[in-house]
This record gives C-alpha cells, structure tokens and sequence, in this order.
C-alpha cells in the first residue's frame, strides 16, 4: 500500500486512492510506424528491478494523472511529477544519482 | 496427573468460578484462566488429533504458537473453528467442540492411520494417490475428505458484527512486554501519537513469569507502574487483545483486535480490524521457544518448558506430578525451579550441554534438583501420554543409560525472536550461530518512501533475551524511532535490572546428536500436520532442497500455526542433510496474517445490504414499486423485466419485446454513459478517441461510433451528439462511462496535453428514457409541449424543448429498430417525466421494458453488443462495422493496430447470423465444430455463438455469432455441440432478422 504525492492537488494519496498506468514517457507509434516500433510502443515494457518512472492516476482524487519515480524493490520514491512532461525533471534525476550512484540509467 | 495448585497463580481470581462445557462435558475454571489452563487444570490433557495420523495432541505452548489444542468455539450461528485453547480467555458457560475426530476424541478411528504411517511418506498425497487415475475421485478423495480437515465450517450465517479503523500514528509498537512498554514510554514523553498493541490480555509479557527484577522492583509492580504513566499520556493509545497482523508498503500495518470474544454475550463488534498507517513501526513481539527434536515428543505431556512455567506462575496449574525438564539453553532451569517451588516433583533436569548451565543451573542444584549433563532424551514411554523417558548421551546413537518415571516432559531448544512483522515487508534476517537464532539484519530493513527503514525490533524480537538487554535496546529503537521521525528525546538513565551470568546455547537439531533413522522417525517437527524429522530429510534427498520446495513437499509449516514452532528446526534439518550452513538454506517466506484473522474482520461492515456501493437511476424507486426483476450492470441495478401477476420471466420478457413492436414501450435509459467533450479542440479530439469522423458531425444531429483501444479492438460504442460548434455529447455503454473518461483523461493529460478540450462525464446528472415501438410519436404528441414530426425531428436528430413542462434533450435514435426517441431530462425531473409519458401512453398500451428484451430486440436487428459480440480480442471489421471506420483520417487511437497482420487477416472469425434448423435456441457460447481434432485432442472450432435467444417477433430461435469467413458462407449448416450431448445445427444467414432495410425506425 503505497503512498504518493499528487502534485496536481498536493495530497499525499493512499494507494486506494490510486490507480496505475504502467511505465512513463512512451513514445506513442501510430500510423505509418514500423511494425517493431509498434510493438515497442504496446508491448514491449521493461520490468525493472530498481528505478523505475510510471504513471498513476489519482482516480479517486482529483483524477489527474501523475508520473512518479520509484524503486520496485525498496518502494523509496524519489518523486512525483507532472505528467505533462517527455522525461523527468532535472531535481528527480537529480535525486535518483545521489541515492544511486551506482545505478548509471540513460532516461530517453 | 495435571492439576490446579493450591496456591498462587497471579491471573487468576479463585474468587470467581466459570463453567463451561467442551463435548458436552461440564468443567470448572476461573476468571483469568485459558480454556488450555483451565482443561489442565481439570485433568484434561488430551486436546486434539494431529491432521494427517490423527495422533492424539496435548497442549504444548501457553500462547498464539499452539498447534495442538484447537478447538470449534461457540453454537450456531456464533460457532467457529480451529480456535485456539491457550488464546482462549475463558468465560461462563463457554461451549467447545473438540475436532478432528471420530467418532469422539479418546477412541478415534482415524488414528489407525498411524499405524500406516510407513506408507504415508513425506509427499503422500503426490506419490500414493497418482495412479489409478479413477481412484481418486471415488477413493481417495472422499477417504481423504472424512478423515482431513480441521473443525468443520460453520453452518449458519455469522450472527456477529465486525468493523475497520483507519488511523494515522507515528509510532505503532506491537507487543505489549517490557520492550514494548518501555519504548512506548519513551517515545510517549517525546509527544510521539503512539499505538501499543498487544495480543493478549495481559500486558508485561513473559517478565513477570521469569521473575524479573527492574529497578529493584518485581517486575509485575514495575509494569504496573509503566502502565499508569501510559494512561496518562493522552497521545498514547493502547489495545489489550489486538495482535499485529501484518506489515505492508510505506508504513501500512493491520491490527487485529478480539474485542468481545472473552466476554459471554457481549454486544458490539466481534473483532476490529485496524488499518494502520505508521510513521514507523516497532515490534516488539518477543520471542518463542522452539521444541527439541527426541523420539516420542508429540505424546501429550511433552510441552514446552516456558509454557509449563507459564501454567505454574500465572494459572497456578501443573501439568504433571514429575515434570521432566529438558534444554540446551539455561532458560529451562526457570521452568524447573517454578515447578520445585510450587511443590511439583523435578526428576531430573536432562541439560545437552556437556558443561551444563550457568547460575541458573547452580540455582537448581542448591535446590536440590538433579542436573544431568551432556545428555539427551532418548525416547519416551507411553501410548497416549507421557509415562516415561530413557535417557542416553546427546553425542551418542542413543544406547539408553538411564529410565526415569515422568507424567510430563518440559522441553526447550531454545527462543526464535518473531521476526514475522519485520520479514512481511522485506526485512531480512541474519543467523546469529552464538545465539542459535535468526535475527533482525539492521542493515537490511524494510524500506519505506524515504528510502530508510521503516520497521524497528527491539528486545526479544530483536535476539535480545536477558531482561536488562532487553530494556536497553527498547531505548536504544525508541531513540531510533523517534529521531527519524524528526523529535529528539531526553537523555535518560538506563533502566537497572538484574542479570544472572549465563552458559551459552548449544545447537541442538536431534537428540541424540547422531540419531539413527529409527529414531528420526519419530521425531516430530510439525505437530498439527505430522511432518517428522525423517521426511524433511527424505525431501531433501528426493530433491526438494530449496527450503520453499521442502515445505510444500512435506507440509512443514503449512499447518494453522504457520510453522511457529517447526520452521527453524525444519530447516536445520533440511541444512544438515544437505550439508549446509542454515544461513545458506535460508527460511521460508513469512506472511501475514502472524496468526489467523477472522473473515468478518477483513469483509468489515462491507456485508449484506453494505457489501458493495450500489448505483441506482433516479427511477429506481418506480421500478421497484412496479415489481421489476433487477440484474446487476456494473455496480448499477437495472431492470431486466417487469412481470406481470401470473407471468413467468421468460412470459413477462416476449410481452415486453410485442409491447414495443407493436405498441409501445418505455426503457429507463438513465445508465447510458454521457461524457461531454468540450473545447475548440473538441472535433479534433473525437476524431481521434472514435473510429468514424466525428469532426463533421452537424450541430443538431447524432451519429453512431466505435472506440477502440490502441491495440485497435473494440472497447466502446454509442451515439454521438453535437451540441454545439465546440460540445460533443459521448453516448458509452452502461458499464463503460467510467473507463471511457478515464481513458479520455488519460490521452488529454498526458498525449496531447497541449489540446484545448475538457472532458466531464454527467452520467448522473439525468435521467434518460427511451420511447420505443409504433405509437412513440402519439404518446409524445398526448405529452405535449415539443414538435416531434418527422418533418421537424428526423431519424437521428436531437433537439431541446419542453416535454409536459419538463425542459428535455429528445435524441431520435433506436436500439430496437422502432420509431423511437431517448429523453433527457434533469435527474431530479426524471419521476415526473416517467410518470407523465405512461398516463399519455396509457390508451396505447404503453408499458415498460427490461434490459432482456432491449437485448432481444436489438438482436433481432442484428446490433452488436459491448460485452457480447466483443471480448477484448474482437476488431470492428470482425462485426462488419468497416463502414464506422474512417477512411479519410490520418489518424485514431486503435488505427495503426488494426493494420497489424493478425488483425487484417482475411480469414478471421466474423459476424454472421445463425439460424436453427430445428427453429429452437442455440446454448449461448456454443462452438461450431469442425473436421479433426487439435495438439489436445479436441474438436477443431471455427466460430461461436455470442448472442442467443428466442425471437417472439419471428417465433423462433435467432443467435449472432462469430464464424471463419462468415460472411462468405451465407446458407451453410455448422454443427454445435452443446453441453447437453445435443449436436444443434444452425445456418449461417444474415445477423439483420427483422426488417433489413430499417423501414420501422425511419418513419
Ligand atoms: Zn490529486
């Protein structure tokens, strides 16, 4: 039971309250896309262990969608953000290097 | 014999006598004693029957531990099983069942099992039941069904209530011992909101029963005096009976609280189940004593040597007049001087340890008690209780030195911390080989937001065992507790307790070290499911070496008690004969619930009339009043049909169906999904949510439209209608309106945000009506108020006005093929607008209909149905619905995965017809057959039924379905194989039944 930050109505959302939209920053593939980046785009996800950027939404709330940084195995979060954005903010990455150094991630 | 002692007993009131009964036997007992205390204290010793031998089980812990003594608690509707005896606060006129036997507990016939134990090896149920395949169902099964189980299930209706609490605390502290106290204490001065909780009656744990001294005083007054500051610190709260059930992610725990079990006919709650949300969390659960493993220890009489202590100090019962203790650890010697001080005869104290114990050992000997060293148990004598014990060395093969006469064994092999609460959330544990326990890891916690651990042990919990370790390191994590949550505490004094000088613990796993597998075999490691020491080690040489694949191979651990007492000498056995470090085999997984919650604390209110929200129209109370059969849509209720007196379902639903094809009928249509999408981006955002080109829909008129999901299948459909120039109202099905504007939301917050569009779903906001079948027009005009000619109100137009008075939005669509028109009014006027529209339609015969015959009428017109003729896995193509799909966009959500291969492949299953030959009705999901069978051997398919039913309009069975190249094959005959053995056969033909051109809606 998670807890996470809305940052579009500032309340910090039990899980409940919450429903998961899988990984953050997709590039969608429509029309004309490649049949592997098409599958890329539906498919293909990684799972992994440690950081990872994904999107809730705070259904029960104030419905808006979130994106939230995370590690799938300490549960830490480093931060919840809009989801009106391509990749994380600066101070979220910022974040993950000081409480991972050892984890050198390329965010696309 | 076990008895009651004529003095002492420090929970007891012998001032208050209880009587209760247990299989209809009458005893007596006191107030402050446990059905377990009070059954020994009567001469009771026989508790139980072991699940797999149904050997016969005495008590052997005094705690949430106990494997043996369960027993069925209450009558009737209050009846439940598998409760346990030494959890058990005996009350008046208290009812138990004993269980697991038959046909009562002193002679039971399944014990006869026991004797074939030798062929009921570890993995029974995998090896002995395999073959012959049709033994199992009538042989082995119902043998098996008679014989197993635990207690049976209740019979009635729990006649109890339950309830939940939600909290927010900093600190919660679970267990209720010195650790806990006094780390409460502690963080309580530091204006920490606390919640200290703990599982049994009595608060102070096992300190007073071991005769702890703290600050000079006896521990009893010293936690008595604890307990009055607690009281009086308002942002402490603290729950006697309430067990910590489980930890889960960022601080959440359940509590569980036995609110009115020790009370006879209590009112209120049963049991409470709080829903913590913790700052931090302390545990401060302690510690149990493990079994050691010599031949014969699961006779009644063999009990654990803490417990034995228990029973003298505070229930003022001994088990038995000659109390054998035995131990590898000095603790055992506490038990032994308890009992020779209460006058119980101690035959000898039977210490592994070559080099015996420490001050507590010379204690026992000043007493005059005989300390055996370096010695084991060999095996015990006696049939249904204990009688006697051979004696030989514990570094030997077990030639026997020595008989000793004893009615009782009190066994230690020394104290596990409970780690379960810190294990639940990913706590791991280290292996302390001093010790001989796993204990907490510090530097491996469950993590919680902040990326630190979030869960602290202290005291025994934490490996600690001596009273003055114990106090100083509930210090030490109140200290930890409270700094982390950012509060700082005052330096304070250590707190003095006394501390005897101890000989270390000896790792003892069997007695005799070197056991022959003649005695392993008898050997008890799992007491309730009958796991040996034997069959771990035949799991591991069969190659169940993962300590997970060894426990379900055998069942270690599987039992109610969950492993309480054998999971760590299970694993060392399974380390040894792997040749293994314990640390290297590691545990099984700990899971919560620590011990088993009730199923009304976890359902809560939410039962009955409460189980779930229910949705109903605005109309609901109309429906009801007119004797509507309701069927549940989503969390909505809606009618499925309105019998008449004397009609059958099916009757009511053929009269509804000619209602509306020849006269006229009215549907509540409230549930219909409507969304607004509204914005300058508005026509560009349907364009891309809808398959059809929604942009240019004219303001005035509606449209029919599909939505697919990215992956190109059907998700939605319904009709569209524009507002305005920038206002498109969305029509979703009834069940879809919340997952359509989710999804709307999730493109428009966070694809193209940048969009001007804002989407609102007001499903609620009116009540819709649908006026269907040939006399629509009339029953409008008798209304009154609006033009609703064909000349003014064309087929899939809408327009505002006024309806008796009524301000409406009139849509003219149909779902059943009729002259039709679905009117929305404000959900408050809905009533009114019912209620006017059946006294206009009155002289036409008007009358309502359900959702089964909206579902055959639109059948008979061949109209698909969300959840019928789709299923996730379905393309509009599939349903012949290309002509909804624009050809002229460059885009929609679902476009680029309808162009997938597997989705555009020419051959896939699509929309036909399906009419029997016989003119009767199609089993619903039924699959045409074709020549030759599958990898499986089954039948090879080539299409199913989606939508059956009986037409009344054509007096005779119709179906939609799904066929390989349906379309292309109008007239020929498929087989369906039903359920029933019959073979139906039914033509493939058009899916539009009834009236083709759509003449009827178009006048
Ligand atoms: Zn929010």
């Amino acid at each position: 039971m998670l807890i996470l930050h809305c940052p579009c109505c500032g309340i910090d959302a039990d899980e409940t309250e919450l429903t998961p939209g899988g990984t953050a920053h997709l590039k969608r593939e429509g029309p004309g896309s490649s049949d592997e980046a098409f599958e890329r785009y539906l498919f293909l996800r990684e799972n992994p262990r440690g950081v990872h950027f994904e999107r809730w939404r705070h259904a029960h709330g104030c419905g808006k969608w979130f994106h939230a940084a995370r590690c799938t195995m300490t549960l830490e979060v480093f931060g919840t953000y809009s989801a009106q954005t391509h990749a994380p903010p600066r101070e979220i990455l910022d974040r993950i290097a000081e409480r991972r150094p050892q984890e050198r991630r390329e965010v696309a | 014999m076990s008895r009651r002692l004529s003095q002492g007993g420090r929970l007891i009131d012998r001032s208050r006598t209880f009587h209760f009964t247990v299989d209809g036997r009458r005893y007596g007992g006191f107030a402050g004693d446990t059905l377990a205390s009070a059954l020994l204290a009567s001469n009771r010793t026989l508790m139980g029957r072991s699940f797999k031998y149904h050997r016969p089980r005495g008590v052997v812990s005094s705690g949430a531990e106990e494997p043996n003594a369960l027993f069925g608690l209450g009558t009737g509707d209050r009846f439940e099983p598998n409760q346990r005896a030494t959890m058990t606060e005996l009350y008046p006129d208290l009812t138990a069942l004993s269980q697991n036997r038959w046909p009562n507990l002193e002679q039971d016939l399944g014990g006869l099992i026991s004797r074939a134990a030798r062929v009921l090896p570890a993995g029974f149920y995998y090896k002995t039941f395999l073959r012959p395949r049709v033994f199992w169902k009538h042989v082995y099964e119902p043998v098996i069904r008679a014989l197993a189980g635990l207690g049976h299930a209740p019979a009635e209706k729990d006649a109890d209530r339950y309830e939940h609490f939600n909290v927010t605390v900093d600190v919660l502290i679970v267990g209720g011992g010195v650790a806990g106290l006094q780390a409460a204490r502690r963080a309580g001065a530091a204006g920490l909101r606390v919640l200290l909780v703990e599982q049994t009656a009595q608060w102070g744990g096992r300190a007073p029963v071991d005769g702890a001294v703290i600050e000079g005083k006896p521990a009893d007054a010293w936690i008595t005096g604890v307990l009055s500051e607690l009281q009086s610190m308002p942002n402490v709260h603290m729950r006697p009976r309430t067990m910590g059930a489980g930890v889960y992610d960022h601080g959440y725990a359940l509590v569980y609280e036995r609110v009115t079990d020790h009370v006879s006919g209590a009112q209120g709650p049963r049991h409470r189940l709080w829903r913590v949300r913790a700052g931090r969390i302390l545990t401060t659960t302690g510690a149990l004593e493990r079994p050691l493993s010599f031949a014969g220890n699961d006779l009644p009489g063999v009990m654990l040597a803490g417990a034995v202590r228990d029973y003298v100090v505070n229930h003022a019962v001994t088990p038995g007049e000659r109390v054998l203790v035995v131990t590898n650890n000095d603790d055992a010697y506490r038990t032994a001087l308890a009992l020779s001080e209460a006058g119980v005869t101690v035959p000898a104290i039977v210490d592994a340890r070559p080099g015996g114990g420490g001050a507590l050992a010379e204690a026992a000997r000043s007493a005059g008690l005989r300390v055996l060293t370096g010695t084991a148990i060999a095996g015990l004598s006696g049939k249904r209780h204990v009688t006697g014990a051979a004696l030989c060395l514990q570094d030997g093969t077990g030639e026997v030195t020595e008989q000793i006469a004893c009615d009782t064994v009190a066994m230690s092999g020394g104290w596990s911390p409970v780690v379960h609460l810190w294990s639940h959330c990913g706590g791991k544990l280290t292996w302390d080989v001093d010790e001989v326990m796993f204990r907490p890891d510090p530097n491996r916690p469950p993590t919680g937001a902040d990326g630190r651990g979030f869960v602290e042990a202290a005291g025994a919990a934490n490996g600690y065992l001596a009273t003055a370790d114990i106090l100083g390191d509930a210090d030490r994590a109140a200290r930890a507790v409270t700094e982390a949550l950012g509060r700082s505490l005052d330096d304070a004094p250590a707190l003095q307790a006394e501390r005897e000088e101890t000989a270390p613990i000896r790792a003892v796993w069997t007695m005799p070290e070197k056991a022959p597998v003649k005695l392993r075999e008898k050997m008890w490691l799992d007491y309730q499911n009958d796991v040996k020491v034997s069959d771990v080690a035949l799991a591991a040489q069969e190659g169940f070496e993962s300590v997970e694949h060894a426990k379900r191979y055998t069942t270690l651990g599987m039992a109610t008690d969950q492993g309480k007492l054998s999971n760590i000498n299970g694993l060392a056995i399974l380390a040894d004969t792997l040749g293994a470090e314990i640390p290297a085999v590691g545990t099984t997984t700990f899971r919560p619930p620590y011990t088993p919650i009730s199923i009304g604390s976890v359902a809560g209110e939410a039962r009955g009339d409460l189980f779930q929200p229910i949705r109903r129209t605005p109309l609901h109370h109309l429906h009801e009043a007119a004797g509507a059969v309701f069927e549940p849509v989503g969390h909505w209720r809606r009618p499925y049909v309105f019998p008449r007196d004397g009609e059958t379902v099916a009757q009511a639903v053929e009269r509804e169906i000619l209602t509306v094809r020849h006269k006229v009928g009215l549907l509540d249509a409230s549930t219909l999904g409507k969304i607004i999408v509204k914005g300058p981006d508005a026509g560009r955002f349907v364009d891309m949510i809808y398959t059809n080109k929604m942009s240019t829909l004219k303001v005035g008129r509606c449209r029919y439209g599909l939505m697919c999901s990215e992956n190109g299948f059907l998700m939605d459909d319904g009709v569209v209608a524009r507002l305005d120039e920038q206002t498109f109202l969305c029509h979703t099905t009834s069940g879809g309106a919340d997952h359509i504007h989710a999804h709307m939301e999730d493109w428009l917050q966070t694809e193209w945000w940048d969009w001007q569009v804002y989407v609102a779903n007001v499903t609620e906001q009116y009540a819709q009506i649908a006026v269907a079948g040939p006399k629509a027009r009339e029953v409008l005009e008798t209304v009154g108020g609006m033009d609703v000619s064909k000349d003014a109100m064309a087929f899939m137009d809408w327009a505002d006005g006024a309806l008796a008075g009524i301000p409406v939005r009139v849509f003219r669509i149909s779902f059943s093929g009729e002259l039709s028109y679905e009117i929305a009014v404000p959900a408050s006027r809905g009533e009114a607008l019912w209620q006017a529209l059946r006294s206009a339609g009155e002289t036409h015969g008007i009358a309502p209909y359900g959702t089964e015959a909206l579902h055959v009428l639109r059948a008979e017109k061949g109209l698909i149905m969300i959840g019928d003729e789709t299923d996730g896995t379905v393309v509009p193509q599939d349903l012949g619905l290309d002509w909804a799909i624009s050809k002229k966009k460059d885009d929609f959500i679902g476009m680029r995965g309808q162009q997938r291969r597997e989705l555009s492949r020419p051959d896939r299953w699509k929309l036909v017809g399906l009419e029997t030959l016989s003119g009767g009705v199609l089993p619903d999901g039924a699959y045409a057959v074709e020549e030759g069978r599958n990898a499986n051997g089954q039948r090879n398919v080539q299409g199913r039924v989606t939508s059956t039913y009986r037409s009344p309009t054509l007096g005779r069975g119709i179906a939609m379905g799904l066929v390989r190249n349906g379309p292309d094959r109008m007239g020929e005959v498929l087989d369906f194989p039903g359920t029933d053995g019959v073979v139906h056969r039914a033509r493939i033909v058009s899916p539009a039944f009834y009236d083709p051109e759509g003449e009827r809606q178009n006048v």
